[in-house]
């Protein structure tokens, strides 16, 4: 381990926040107090997955959107998703799947209480939107068997040979108007306006810009973001329910301001101890974290002056750096490309190629993967990942391991180890590159 | 091939089926391949593929269903983490140690997410073995799934015909359809027969003929299917005071065969299980005549098992297939065999629990590895499952 004195770091105090992550977790209020009051407001609520989900769409019938994967996390911050998967485990769910999908269910069988405390509403409908993650189809099908409420199935085709085709787009552009809308329309009562679609369609491309803007900053030294920890904050709004709306042009305009003015001012990353010392590894992240230790695992990275630059996870609901926008001129479509280019429905070839990328454009030390127990998704095929990325690059990579929201996988001195082995091979690894005296 | 074709008694043609099992070098279909100059074999996983094209490219279509129990994982533990099942690393060691190296072309069903990124993996590991990742499609709508599973299987034609350097004509499909509507006729008849007399057909007996299945040619593999229903008839074995169960949840990682011979010898009698799919996945005759693409994809929207990996649109028959195999073999009780760390099993498990909890139908659970080698605590559970039936069914 390094032996530098480490920054100096503000005193434990409460969480630090930029603006922006103020501003964002009052747009999340605000969004779950829509939905806690929908009995109330006669608003229709559509359930979906944040892979590729058509946040676009869901508004133009006025639905609101609730993301289980997302009550899953906020299930994990909140540290109650570890008895929530242990409910779930008690009446009859494996130990061995996805640990979104039990927290999920334990917390219905609690009650389905939402973070602001009340009940989440039932779904008037279940949008399978089937993209990069096989998990989902069982997780809506035992949704379904509580709820009883429609359930539509998008399935969108893997680029299991590093492209789609025009069959691939064919067959989604079908699903969504032959079945999707004509359902949607169906449960809400809504008549589907395809004008309305492009006009939201605009305006998340216009929210897209500044997302990909933000999160390249990056490449700059010191990176006034962290994109991981940070980054995901920064999706919350784009790959959640605000998609297609002012409120997300709003808050991307007000972050990419922000980071600006940090870059300008030379700043880091903003930690939840306050702006972050000086910037001594930069990495790339592969794989979700963990939710229910999450400052305690941001903590072993800032402490050490380590700052992720660009991570897979940000690009979970979809892939904008590589120059996709939503494309009004195209509108189904656009929506049948971005589910197709999420990060998780790319083969692994594809993936490797992005990581091997962001390592050599960010100007990463090496490539760290969080490998995640329940999420086969992700993690299958990772130790192979590593290994190319590490081979193409010349970079270190290392591997660790926990899981999204179950807390009996997160291992704390493990992983501290773990990373503290990472960053002396990344210090040896410049000895060696430094020019004999 | 040197080997004489299966006849006589089921002793002879079981016995020649457990050689080819127990074989990991797959010389079966090693020997077809060196036959004849030019042929070339096409791997695949589990659960489904139209090996009706691979049969029309003049291809061997070779089942892949990792390394079982007698397989030492040398390098595939190496490519996983300790949470993912068994199967793709067993394969990969298949790979890594050259006992795929006669193998031009490998294909990765639509199952799961470690199959379809096991893919990828093949492509980087292998690079110079076609490899494909085969979709199939979650909507049942003609127009839309359709469609688009005609187009793909019409791209999976082109890639074939390009491997082997002509293109696959309608009548080479056409009659392949026939060849694989004869095979998939014997391979019901003999799952029939054993639902009927299931101390006819051992569970075991069935299952290495189902395996024998994926290294032969289709051609050869329903002699042998005829030869054994011919003999299994003439011979009387004796019938046992057993309880009758469906099997479920084995259709990707395979149990050890001795898992499946513990259940008979706890006193369970196997009438139906979901091994092997890809033996029987389209449940009526593919007609021979018309576009034979268009004719498959119609047999796999309306004329396929259902299985985990598949989506269910009417919420009203989730798990209905389960309880229809139970009724129809007259199983007094369902056994749920999952692998370890199988997520479409074992997602889908408790909502199949529930039909049959429904539908008053008994079942058990437990999780199994291809290479479990402990036996006695399922024995105990299967046996304990088959004494309840026998004291408690009909009160």
């Amino acid at each position: 381990m390094n032996t530098a004195a480490p920054a100096p770091k503000a005193a434990a105090k409460d969480v630090e926040k930029d603006a922006s992550m103020q501003k964002q977790k009052a747009m999340m209020a605000a969004h779950y107090d829509r939905l806690t009051s929908a009995p109330e407001t006669g608003a229709k609520v559509c359930s979906t997955f944040v892979p590729g989900n058509l946040n676009e769409l869901i508004g133009c019938f006025d639905l609101l959107n609730n993301l289980p994967e997302v009550n899953a996390i906020q299930s994990g911050l909140r540290r109650i998703s570890g008895q929530y998967v242990m409910e779930a485990e008690k009446i009859g769910h494996s130990e061995d799947v996805c640990t979104y999908v039990k927290s999920d269910i334990g917390m219905m069988s609690k009650g389905n209480i939402a973070p602001n405390g009340k009940k989440f509403p039932n779904p008037d409908v279940l949008l399978l939107s089937y993209t990069g993650c096989f998990t989902f189809m069982k997780w809506f099908e035992l949704l379904r068997e509580q709820f009883k409420c429609e359930t539509i199935m998008l399935h969108t085709p893997y680029m299991g040979d590093g492209c789609f085709t025009p069959n691939m787009i064919e067959y989604m552009v079908k699903q969504l108007r032959d079945e999707v809308i004509p359902k949607l329309e169906r449960v809400s009562g809504v008549k589907f306006d395809i004008d309305r679609l492009r006009e939201r369609l605009k305006k998340s491309a216009q929210a897209e810009d500044d997302l990909v803007h933000v999160l390249q900053t990056a490449r700059n030294t010191p990176s006034p973001i962290d994109a991981y920890f940070g980054g995901i904050y920064y999706i919350g709004p784009i790959f959640g329910a605000f998609r297609g709306t002012d409120d997300a042009i709003e808050y991307y305009r007000f972050l990419r301001d922000e980071i600006d003015e940090r870059l300008a001012q030379g700043r880091g990353p903003v930690t939840p101890e306050g702006d972050m010392g000086q910037e001594r590894y930069r990495l790339v992240v592969e794989g979700p974290p963990n939710y229910t230790h999450f400052r305690q695992f941001w903590k072993m990275f800032y402490d050490e002056g380590a700052v992720v630059v660009a991570s897979s996870y940000t690009k979970v609901g979809g892939v904008y750096d590589f120059g996709f926008r939503h494309d009004s001129s195209r509108p189904l479509e656009t929506l049948a490309e971005y589910c197709l280019g999420v990060y998780t429905n790319r083969s692994l070839p594809m993936r490797i190629d992005m990581l091997t990328n962001y390592v050599e454009e960010y100007r990463a030390d090496g490539l760290l993967i969080n490998s995640i127990k329940s999420c086969n998704s992700f993690s299958a095929g990772q130790l192979l990942m590593m290994r190319e990325v590490e081979k193409r690059t010349g970079k270190p990579a290392a591997f660790i391991e926990s899981d999204l929201v179950d807390p009996r996988y997160f291992s704390a001195a493990n992983i501290k180890n773990r990373l503290e082995s990472y960053f002396q091979m990344v210090e040896q690894r410049r000895a060696g590159a430094r020019p004999a005296a | 091939m040197g080997t004489p074709l299966s006849s006589g008694s089921t002793a002879v043609i079981i016995d020649r089926a457990t050689r080819i099992f127990e074989d990991l070098s797959f010389s079966a279909a090693r020997e077809w391949k060196a036959a004849q100059p030019g042929r070339k074999v096409v791997g695949y996983l589990p659960i489904y593929v139209p090996r009706e094209i691979i049969h029309a490219a003049g291809m061997l279509p070779l089942g892949i269903v990792g390394g079982g129990d007698r397989l030492e994982v040398v390098h595939g533990d190496a490519y996983y983490q300790s949470y993912i099942c068994r199967i793709p690393r067993s394969t990969v060691e298949l790979g890594l140690s050259g006992r795929l190296d006669f193998v031009d072309g490998m294909l990765f069903p639509s199952i799961c997410d470690v199959i379809r990124n096991l893919s990828g993996m093949w492509k980087l590991m292998f690079p110079h073995v076609y490899s494909r990742y085969f979709d199939v499609p979650q909507n049942y709508a003609d127009e839309i799934g359709g469609n688009y599973y005609a187009n793909e299987l019409a791209e999976l034609r082109e890639d074939l015909a390009r491997l082997r350097g002509a293109p696959i004509t309608d009548e080479e499909l056409c009659h392949s359809i026939a060849v694989y509507n004869e095979n998939r006729q014997l391979v019901r008849e003999l799952y029939a027969y054993r639902a009927e007399q299931p101390w006819q057909v051992p569970a075991a007996e069935s299952h290495l003929l189902m395996r024998a299945g994926l290294v032969l040619p289709v051609e050869q593999h329903s002699e042998m299917l005829r030869d054994y229903l011919a003999a299994a008839r003439q011979q009387q074995r004796p019938r046992r005071d057993y309880c009758r169960v469906v099997v479920t949840g084995l259709f990707c990682e395979q149990p050890p065969l001795n898992l499946i011979k513990s259940l008979e010898l706890a006193g369970c009698y196997v009438v139906d299980d979901d091994l092997l799919l890809v033996t029987r996945w389209l449940t009526s005759d593919v007609p021979v005549e018309g576009d034979p693409l268009r004719n498959l994809a119609t047999a796999f929207l309306h004329h396929s098992e259902s299985t985990a990996a598949k989506f269910e649109p009417n919420p009203l028959e989730k798990g209905q297939y389960l309880v229809r195999a139970v009724r129809r073999t007259g199983a007094e009780g369902v056994i749920f065999a999952s692998p370890s760390f199988c997520d479409p099993a074992l997602l889908d498990r408790p909502m199949l629990q529930h039909v049959l909890a429904d539908a008053g139908i008994p079942y058990i659970a437990f999780k199994y590895a291809e290479n479990s080698g402990q036996m006695q605590p399922i024995r105990e559970q299967a046996g304990t499952f088959a004494d309840s039936i026998k004291l408690w069914s009909g009160q």
